[in-house]
């Protein structure tokens, strides 16, 4: 499967290189703009942003792979991120996690047929005050409680 | 009680507003004096990092070059992935400017081409509101280019977001700019340390978002006025957040050296149900945990909680109520440190996982007395052995609660001991018994 990025997203690209000396340093925001355009990296992507940027593909490979929120397989169309960590821990955030596995009937880091779901297990995302949290994509709930969770999971479509 | 980052200022994360009370005219200020007196003021002010390790700010800043063949830097540090703070949050969404301006300033004093603000990729909507204030500023003059007609100086500086993509280890200074630079975001070994070979090899010197943002309440209005607030080893307000078994956890921004039960009890509302306390963690998991009797009388600054036998690390205080399990605690604070090695050094990456074995099988009741001492063992082995701090962030908290909460996890254990083979062995040498009658045993 080839991978081009569109000319939008190319023209992106220029202008993020423009906050950088040297066009390595754009690795990571170019692999965030791969991500958006093509839900996830595979390897044909990371051969195109080494492409794009002049750099080598096995530092590509290197990056996109260290990082939690570089997907290198499919996500689904809500990415539901539960976290367990202490300060949710001691709130229910392991309750939290057992209840969206349970709803949707997948396990975590398992996509629904579908593609509507994948859920995720992560560690702290700085809602402590808040917890217990799932961040929903790029949106966090906080606060939350059974009745709240399956609100909000029911209210996905 | 004064207050200097979480005004109650409606609004205030709007640049209008922000300019309303003065905000920027403080840039002025310190674009009149030399480089070298801003790093002065903020020395004599006994500010200290925000980031975890308490660092002289002003000393921070004199360590960087006068002059140098290559540009430098500044990298402030967003990315808050320590479990138990949020505090960055707070000055992201409301008071942007404050580290912008801080920015600017901070800049100036260290003669720093551009800085970048490392914000972790999870926040993606704060990094939007940071973003939207950054744009703010640029379309007034107020950074980049423009900066030398609206200050009336030479001095000019650009100021960029990274955006990270989820692992702790980025907080670690050197990691941070290997991940800036777009490198596999490996620590690196110190010395050099940043303020010789930073960002791309350049003089850099890198604080907490924290930090930065309290520069301009300090340039504006002097250091006598800060080193009076608070604590006078650790002055100034912090952002404490409080989590865990609290009626009102949050972000508390008070006076350093306040009580530890007093953030507790009379700031964060006690504990639900009115139960007691078994433990609290004062600073982020990293941190040494405090048994409930042992938190009378501490207080919240870098030198009382060493004394207290802990560390402020970046304020985030988890409060664990009588009925905590804590060897689940601390069998999910080391899944942490195990997810999050960077796998590095040996120590740090095997001895998580070994570490991380043995909580979990005493979680299932399947551990042993021996288990204890092998936690113990495998924690002094990690500390001070590995290339960043991330090695000692995850011996402590199993050294300090196995240590400090003894009974519970001795209840947790059974009580045989399985003996390693060389010592069955060495113990056979001694006994009696004929080996015959040993091994029918
Ligand atoms: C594993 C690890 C994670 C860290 N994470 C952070 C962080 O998220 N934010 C931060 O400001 N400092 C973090 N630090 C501390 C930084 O290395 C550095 O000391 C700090 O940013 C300096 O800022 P300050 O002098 O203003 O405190 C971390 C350190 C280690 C070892
Ligand atoms: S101590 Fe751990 S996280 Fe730090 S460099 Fe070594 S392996 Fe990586």
């Amino acid at each position: 499967m080839d991978f081009k990025f569109t000319e939008e997203n190319l023209s992106r690209i220029e202008s993020v290189r423009k906050k950088y000396p040297d066009s390595k340093a754009a690795l990571m925001p170019v692999l965030y703009i791969a991500q958006e355009q093509n839900g996830y990296i595979t390897r044909e992507v990371m051969d195109e942003v080494a492409l794009v940027l002049g750099i080598k593909a096995v530092d590509v490979l290197g990056v996109a792979t260290f990082y939690t929120m570089y997907h290198t397989s499919p996500v689904g169309k809500y990415h539901l991120q539960v976290c367990t960590n202490v300060s949710c821990m001691l709130k229910g955030g392991y309750e939290m996690l057992e209840e969206t596995v349970k709803k949707l009937g997948i396990g975590v880091n398992e996509v629904t047929p579908d593609g509507k779901f994948s859920i995720e297990e992560v560690e702290c995302m700085g809602s402590c005050g808040t917890a217990p949290m799932m961040a929903v994509n790029n949106d966090y709930f906080e606060n939350l409680t059974k009745e709240k969770l399956n609100e909000i999971l029911d209210s996905l479509k | 009680m004064e207050k200097i980052l979480l005004l109650d200022i409606p609004n205030y994360h709007r640049i209008d507003v922000y300019r309303e009370h003065g905000g920027y005219e403080t840039v002025k200020k310190a674009y009149s004096m030399s480089p070298d007196e801003v790093i002065d003021e903020v020395k004599k002010s006994g500010l200290r990092g925000r980031g975890g390790a308490s660092f002289l700010t002003g000393l921070k800043w004199s360590f960087m070059p006068k002059t140098s063949d290559k540009p430098k830097y500044l990298c402030i540090n967003g990315d808050e992935s320590e479990p138990g703070s949020f505090k960055d949050r707070q000055i992201f969404e409301f008071n942007p400017h404050a580290l912008i301006e801080g920015a600017l300033i901070a800049c100036y004093a260290i003669q720093a081409k551009a800085a970048y603000i490392y914000v972790r990729g999870e926040y993606h909507n704060w990094i939007e509101m940071l973003q939207k204030a950054l744009d703010d500023a640029y379309s007034m003059g107020l950074v980049g280019e423009k900066m030398k007609e609206t200050f009336q100086t030479p001095y000019e500086c650009n100021i960029y977001i990274h955006k990270g993509a989820g692992a702790y280890i980025c907080g670690e200074e050197s990691s941070l700019m290997n991940s800036i630079e777009g490198k596999r975001p490996y620590p690196r070994v110190k010395p050099p340390f940043p303020a010789q070979n930073g960002l791309w090899g350049c003089p850099t010197t890198i604080n907490n978002v924290e930090t930065i943002s309290n520069i301009p309440a300090i340039i504006k209005n002097g250091w006598q006025w800060f080193s009076r607030i608070g604590e006078p080893r650790h002055p100034g307000t912090l952002l404490f957040g409080v989590s865990g078994h609290v009626m009102k956890p949050g972000v508390y921004e008070l006076p350093s050296g306040v009580l530890l039960t007093d953030l507790i009890y009379n700031y964060a509302g006690g504990v639900p149900g009115g139960k007691k306390i078994k433990c609290v963690i004062p600073g982020g998991s990293s941190m040494p945990p405090l048994r409930g009797d042992q938190i009378e009388g501490v207080k919240m600054d870098a030198e009382s909680l060493k004394a207290a036998g802990s560390a402020i690390g970046t304020g985030g205080v988890i409060v664990m109520d009588e009925d905590t399990d804590l060897v689940r605690v601390l069998a999910r604070i080391t899944k942490f440190y195990y997810h999050e090695s960077c796998g590095q050094c040996t120590p740090c990456r095997e001895g998580t996982g070994w570490m991380l074995k043995a909580l979990n099988r005493i979680a299932r009741g399947q551990g042993t007395t021996s288990d204890l001492e092998l936690l113990i063992d495998v924690a002094k082995n990690i500390e001070g052995n590995t290339v960043c701090a991330l090695g000692d962030a995850a011996a402590w908290p199993v050294k300090f609660m196995i240590t400090r909460f003894r009974d519970e996890f001795e209840k947790a254990v059974k009580k045989e001991v399985v003996m390693p083979v060389a010592s069955m062995v060495h113990s056979m040498r001694h006994t009696a018994l004929p080996l015959a009658e040993l091994k029918k045993n």
